[in-house]
Formats: C-alpha cells, structure tokens, sequence
C-alpha cells in the first residue's frame, strides 16, 4: 500500500539561456529514503529549491499526496508537513538553541497576535507544551546540555543536528535533507547516516540531495540521478552503480565502456 | 492653453526634470556598487551650490563651480569612508538609518554655516532678466546651462562607464563583487569612488540649477525624494531610464503645477513615487525579473 | 509562572518608580515638569510601536509621525467641527439619536454640534488602520529600502496635506480640542488642576501598551517575528507567513502612534503640522535605536527621557542635530541599544567574577 507521497511531472526551470532542470519527473513513496545525486552543475539543489517553494518552476508539477504544491511559497509548503534543511546551516543566530527548536512548532500551533498581546491563558498551555516538545527532541539528538546556548555559539556539526532538530520539531511527513554531509568528516557522516535512518524508521519520509556517495549507498531506498538538469538514472542503489550512464557521468566514457563489458 | 504656453511649460518641465535625472543618476551609482540606497544623495546638489556660491566671493564663477564640485565629490568620499565603509555587511535596517543620520548631519551642517538665508549663484550667462526666444516661448539662457550640463554629465558618465578602465572596473564591482576582486580589483576604492562621482555629479547639477531655484539649506530632502522616485520609475541602477523618467516626472510635475494650487506640487511626485512602488516597483523599463526587489 | 514574574516583574516596579516620580515632582518647585512628562510619555507610544516594528519585524518606517497625524487630526477635526448647519441630515440625525454628537456652545454662544470624543477617538484609529494597510500591503513585500521611502513619502503627503488644507487649519492647526472624557470623571485634559490625573492617566496607557508589546514577544508570535529578523529565509521554511507578519507589526505599530497622537491633542487642546514634519519621524527612529532596536524597555525609558529633554529645550538649535548624530553614533557603533551594549555584558560579568563566553 506504498502511498506516493511526494511527486514531480515535468519540472521544469531556466534561469535565463539556462536550462537548469528538464523534465523531471520522479516520485517518493511514503517511509522511503530516496536520494538525489549528481555531479556538480547538474541541477540537484534547483531541483530541491522547486520541490520546497524556493523558487517557482516555468513548467510541470510539483504533487503532495496527490495535490498540487506546485509554486506554493514556503510557508504554506511548510504547513502541509514538509520540512527542509538547507545546504548553508540557517539558524537564528542570536536565538538559544532551545528557541530556535521551539520555533520548530510554529506550523503545529496556533495563536495568533491578539491572544498573545493578551497573554490569554490558553497560549500557557501550548507553550508550555511547545517547551518540552522541544526539550523531547533535543534529548532525542544529544543536545539537552546546549539547550541555553546561543545558536551562533556551536560548532558546526552541531549547529547542524540543531537545524535537523528544528525540522524534526516540526513533526513532518516528508523531510528534505539539502547535502546533510557536507563538512562532515567521516566519524560524523555515519552518525549522520545512522540518524537518518532512525528518523526513517519513526515514519517520516526523507528526501537527500548529497553528494556523498557512501552516505547514499548506505542509507537509500531509492537513488534519482541527475545530469545536466536531466534525470538519467533511476533505482536501487546497487543498480545505480552499475548503470553505464551513471559511471559515464561521474567517471568518464573508458570507465563506462568497461562497465559494460 | 495656446501652444507658447504649452511650450513654456514643457520646457520648465524639462529644465527641473534632467536635475531630478542626476539625482536618480547619483542614486544609481551608489545603489550599482553597494546595494544601498544613499538618503543624503540630495544634500550633495546643495553643499556644492552653497560652496559655490561663498568661493564666489573670492574667485571668478567658473572656478568657484569647479572648486565646489571638487570639494563636495571629497565630501563625498569622505561620508564613505567614515560612515559607510565600517558596516558594509551590515542589515539594511542599518544602512537605512546611517544614510538618514548623515542627511541630517549634512544638513544642519548646513543650517548652522550658511544659515536659513536663501541664497544663488549669479546666472551663469546674462542675468535674470535675460530671455532667450524659443519658437515663441521665451526661456532663461540659463536652462540651456542646465540642459546643456546635464547631457554632458550623461555622456560623460556613459563614456567613462563603457570606455575607461575605472569606469569598466567600477561596473565589474556592481556586477559581482567577488569576481571583481579576484581580478585584482580593489572594490573599496570602487565604492568610495561611487560616492565620490555621485556627490560629484549631484554638486555640478546643484551649481547650474541654483541660479534658477535659488538654494536653501533644506531643499536637499525634496530633491532625494524626486530623485528616487525618478530612479525607481526608471527601474533602479538602470541609469538611460533614469533620464527619461527624470524629464517625464519633471514634465508630469510642471503641467500640474499649472492645474493645482502651488502647494501640492510635491505631492505630485510622491503620489508618483507611491502608485510607482505599489504597481511596478521595478520600474517602467523592468527587465530583470521582479524577485530582485523582493525582501 | 517564573517567565511571568521575568516579565512583570520590571513593569511593577516601573508602576512604583512613576508614583515616586509623581509624589517628588508634586513636592519639588517645578511641578509643571509633569505636565513635559505626560507630553513626553504620549510620544513614547509612538516609539514603543516603532520598535516593535523596527528591533523585531526588521522593518524601517520613516513616517511614524503620518500615523501619529493621523490618529491626531482625525480626533480634531472630528471633536472640533460644527455640524450644526447638517443636524437634520439623515446620518447626522441618526448620530445624534444614537448620542455620538454633543452639544455645546462656542466663543459667541452659538450652537454647536460635534462628535464626542470616544466615536473620534475610534474613528481615527480605524482609519489610520485603514492607512496602514494601504501603504503596507504593496510594499511589505518588497525590500526593506522601499517601505523605508514609502513611509517617507506618506509622511511628506500627510504633511503637505495639514498644511494646505483649509479643514485641517492650515499652519495653525486646530485648536479648542476639546477634552477626552474616558470613564466617569476621569478625563485628559491640559489643565493644571488636573495635572496629576493626567499624569497618571498617560502612565497607565503607556504601561498597559507596554504590557501589551511585552506579552506580544514573549508569545508564539514574538518568537516569529524574532526568527523572521534573525533568517528570514529559514522562518519562511518553518511555516511563518513572513509577508502577514510583517504588515500585522506594521498595522499594529501605526495604531499605537495613532493612539499617541489622539491622546496628546486631547491633551494639549490643538494639534499643529509640526508634529508632522520628517524631522519628528527620524527623532521616533533615533530614539529606538539609541533605546535599543528590540528592546522595548529602552526604547520607553528613551521615550521618554529624550522628549522630555527635547521639550525642556536641552538641546536648543542643536535640537535635529542631536538626533541626527544620535542615529548615526548609535548604527555605527552600538545597533543593540545603549542597554545592551556588548561591553556592559562583559563588564558585569567580569565583576561578578564569572568567566565571560
């Protein structure tokens, strides 16, 4: 009963002269881990700034559970419960780690300006709920001694388990990871990976643009990948890597010739 | 009205519409090599006029222009380096309020070595009552001064901008930054550069128009506001519209001035410069896409 | 319950602090210092809602002194016009019938019909509402700069407007506003027998605004305009409608300059276009930096310190000057405000003896 969660039809987008994703069409079924991939250049993060609401694309759809997102900005992408991470940690910097999670909850509640001016009674409840759901999450990574600590304060790899902290907060349905790798060394990366798939394992879908080929081998379901803004390539991990045009792409045409033979 | 009359008018419109297309010019050397929109770009036109005229009393009126103009473009620099250069990273909240402190500083700079008297240069051929006939309007030889002057200016900068090394380099900066110094080019001398040329530029436009207008301290915040209005009709950094959106709001300005009382002739161009931001912020002549402007 | 003791806790002892300053000014041999103060607490407002605006929506408005007009005007023309000549127009009669008009009698004994306060007072806070909305919801979602001139602009035409228009007296401004009866006897007026109450009365608007603000960005959606100042890219990402936020602060900022501005005509009985001029909007933005872009403590405690200095003539000539070199020392050097500076922070911590991050 493999639901499609998320879903591309012919995305298109040009910046310019630029085609930078052409016809892209690919589909996520609901508690997989499917994985972009690419070499540089190849559109992947454009892709991934479509599929979130970035940036409009000039043609083609973009399908939540069979709806149309397509061109939605992204606050009202966030609010059908898809969350993203960005390539370039974006954290509140001047925000305690514990607040830039809580704001994590933003999409999961509700009050509004007038019963905040007020400080109407039943905001007490929700806050104090949105706190210990942020606490949960932050025990849940290894974060709870930085919970007072201001955000710009970290280092890098954590202020990244932070961002994934925030989106987890969120409580999606499909999460979408932009390179979670980069900058991270080896030791990290599989601690990374081993996150990845215990978020998996509790039910939300994960969507990974990554240039790190271990990180998706080992974790993927499935593996998409892209060349020049074109999908070429799609399947299995194991069938990826054997797939002529893939090694062309990423190691040149000799490699290529000898996969085949 | 009957055709002279017309023609009278058009010609005031013109006459007040290229000084208001050097300001949003100035606007747009500022805004192509840092981004910001400099506030104090008005106060520029009257400390070079102001200057101008005291150096009158001491030196002949072709040198007291150039003497002003060169004092005021150092002005220039000057604000660059002490106010803008130390927070060119900063918010653009920041750089806002910063600009608005300077205007205020030049201004009441102003107030206090000039005082609120009104004053002018003298014409800078003829005197006032001198008319020159212009199929059948008759005009002040000094508005050929201040079309003449302004189509220097903009041929000028057109030629420095497309043929010198700096003009090149000063776009290179605007385009992209990054690149621009990786070829060896040093930005921040680009952007105290910009500063300079606008206040430059904005000094001689002052100069050539105070005969006319007569200058007062407090006249630099009117003419930032019509030069950016002129500078957003026009699309920002796109400094050929500039022109033509210049002697357009001077046109639009002039002829209503003629229809309502004298009082709302401001209002004009901030109605203008309102309907402008609320249904085409990125000019007449757009042709980037529109998500530059957005926040 | 310590997060509401963290945020009241202050506003309680400023309570304290307002009635000691009454009881020493009523004691002193100045006690119409009051009445500067009361003036000066009435433009506080203003700064408080511009600091919402500014330190955490992000967003720059060089106007503030319109919607203060706004507010102002409205109330004044509106408390001041005789509509004696209409009374037997169908919607003037129904506003008699519903008691929005009073009676009363000018300088020669004629008749007189206009609108009671509270109805101005309502009327002008809609409209500027109104006013907000229609300069917000163009330019909100463009960048920072354009709301900045926008505003500016606004400002400029309401005050070309006051000064031209015959209705608005022109340079005079309007006079003989009458006062604002609030509940029972209470009312703002600028006489001296009143002098206490009123101070009071100004007192206990700007602390309940100021509750208002505090319990604003203690709240859900405090924290999003915070996140919105700090990345906005990421807030967007996280569901906040980054364009409604922005416009609400920007609506609601105008209300409290709006409410400034009624409460200070009913105060002073006139309103003049000098309270509009461009200079008044860039002193309400100097004063919220020096207070501290986000924080609302400084901004009111700046408030009011700096106009009742203004009003006393501290500055003399120098008086736009000041402000304009405040503007410029504090983006330069100390963005967070006088109460923040970095400094200070290490400063106490050194001499708490803890070692400082």
């Amino acid at each position: 009963m493999a639901e499609t969660l998320l879903e591309t039809r012919n995305l298109n987008r040009y910046f310019g002269g630029l085609h930078a994703v052409k016809n892209v069409s690919f589909a996520v079924t609901r508690g997989m881990i499917k994985a972009v991939i690419g070499p540089n250049g190849a559109g992947k993060t454009t892709l991934f700034n479509l599929v979130a609401g970035s940036i409009p694309p000039n043609g083609g759809q973009v399908l939540f559970r069979g709806r149309s997102i397509t061109a939605w900005k992204p606050h009202a992408v966030a609010a059908q419960g898809i969350a993203r991470t960005f390539q370039t940690t974006k954290l509140f910097p001047h925000m305690t780690v514990l607040e830039n999670v809580m704001m994590g909850r933003h999409p999961r509640t509700r009050s509004g300006f007038i019963a905040g001016m007020l400080n109407l009674p039943h905001t007490w409840r929700e806050e104090r709920q949105v706190r210990s759901k942020a606490m949960e999450i932050l025990a849940d990574l290894n974060l709870t001694e930085y919970a007072r600590e201001t955000a710009a304060n970290l280092s890098f790899g954590r202020q990244r388990l932070v961002e994934f902290a925030r989106a987890l907060a969120t409580e999606p349905q499909i999460l979408l990871l932009d390179e979670p790798a980069a900058g991270l060394n080896i030791y990290e990366t599989q601690a990374l990976s081993r996150l990845i798939l215990r978020i998996r394992d509790r039910g939300i879908t994960c969507l990974v643009v990554e240039h790190d080929m271990s990180l998706v081998m080992s974790i993927s379901d499935d593996v998409v990948v892209l060349d020049q803004g074109a999908k070429i390539a799609e399947g299995p991990p194991r069938a990826i890597q054997r797939d002529p045009e893939v090694i062309r792409v990423y190691l040149g045409d000799d490699h290529a010739a000898a996969g085949k033979s | 009205m009957d055709f002279t009359q017309v023609l009278q008018y058009c010609l005031a419109g013109i006459t007040v519409g290229s000084v208001y297309a050097i300001v949003a010019i100035g606007f747009n050397i500022i805004y192509s090599a840092t981004g910001i929109i400099n506030f104090a770009q008005g106060e520029f036109l009257i400390v070079g006029a102001m200057t101008a005229v005291s150096l009158h009393h001491y030196m002949p009126l072709p040198m007291a222009v150039l003497l002003a103009v060169a004092i005021t473009a150092v002005l220039g620099g000057l604000v660059e380096l002490v106010f803008i250069r130390r927070v060119r990273d900063a918010s653009v909240l920041r750089l806002i309020v910063i600009t608005i402190g300077v205007s205020i500083l030049l201004r009441e700079g102003m107030l206090h070595v000039w005082d609120e008297q009104v004053r002018g240069l003298p014409y800078f051929t003829g005197t006032s009552l001198s008319t020159i006939g212009l199929m059948g309007a008759r005009i002040s030889p000094q508005v050929l001064w201040v079309l003449g002057v302004c189509t220097v200016i903009v041929t000028a900068l057109t030629l420095f901008f497309k043929l010198t090394l700096t003009g090149r380099a000063m776009r290179a900066c605007a385009d992209d930054r990054m690149a621009a110094r990786l070829c060896g080019i040093k930005d921040s001398r680009m952007v105290t550069l910009s500063f300079m040329l606008s206040a430059a530029i904005g000094a001689l436009a002052g100069c050539v128009i105070s005969p006319l207008t007569q200058t007062q301290y407090d006249m630099g915040a009117p003419l930032a506001i019509k030069g950016f209005t002129v500078a957003i009709l026009g699309g920002l950094g796109n400094s050929m519209a500039a022109v033509v959106a210049g002697l357009l709001l001077g046109l639009l300005e002039t002829l209503a001035v003629s229809q309502l009382p004298v009082a709302y002739k401001e209002v004009v161009s901030i109605v203008v410069l309102l309907l402008v931001l609320i249904f085409r912020p990125s000019g007449l002549f757009a042709r980037r896409e529109t998500s530059a402007l957005r926040a | 319950m310590n997060k509401h003791l963290r945020m009241y806790g202050p506003v309680i002892a400023a309570a304290v602090a307002v009635v000691v300053l009454q009881l020493a000014l009523s004691a002193s041999h100045a006690p119409y210092y009051m009445t500067q103060v009361t003036m000066s607490v009435y433009y506080a407002l203003v700064v408080l809602g511009l600091c919402l605006l500014m330190g955490y929506a992000g967003q720059a408005s060089l106007g503030h002194a319109g919607f203060f007009a706004v507010g102002g005007y409205t109330a004044a023309v509106m408390t001041t016009c005789n509509l004696n000549a209409y009374r037997d127009a169908a919607l003037i009669g129904w506003c008699r019938s519903v008691g929005l008009l009073i009676e009363k009698q000018d300088l020669y004994g004629h008749p007189m019909l206009c609108f009671s306060p509270w109805p101005a007072c309502i009327t002008a806070l809609v409209l500027t509402g109104l006013v907000a909305l229609l300069i917000g919801v163009p330019v909100i979602r463009l960048k920072g700069h354009y709301l900045a001139m926008a505003t500016l602009g606004f400002g400029l035409i309401i005050h070309r407007i006051v000064q031209g228009a015959q209705v608005f007296g022109q340079a005079d401004g309007i006079s003989n506003v009458p006062p604002f009866q609030l509940f029972g006897d209470l009312e703002v007026n600028g006489r001296a027998a009143f002098r206490v109450q009123n101070y009071y009365i100004a007192w206990t608007v700007a602390l309940v605004a100021l509750v208002l603000a505090i319990n604003l960005v203690h709240s859900r959606v405090g924290r999003a305009l915070r996140s919105i100042h700090e990345n906005e890219e990421a807030a967007h990402s996280l569901g906040v409608n980054t364009y409604r936020y922005k416009l609400a602060t920007f609506v609601l900022s105008a209300l409290f300059a709006a409410m400034g501005g009624i409460l200070l005509t009913h105060y002073n009985g006139s309103i003049g276009p000098s309270e509009v001029s461009v200079m008044k909007s860039v002193r309400y933005v100097a004063i919220v930096a020096v207070g501290g872009m986000a924080n609302l403590w400084g901004a009111m405690l700046m408030g009011v310190l700096l106009s009742f200095l203004s009003l006393r003539g501290v500055f003399g000539t120098y008086d736009d000057l000041v402000f304009g070199a405040i503007l410029i020392v504090m983006m330069l050097f100390a963005s967070e405000g006088l109460l923040r500076m970095p400094n200070w922070r290490a400063l106490r911590a050194r001499l708490q003896g803890k070692p400082h991050g």
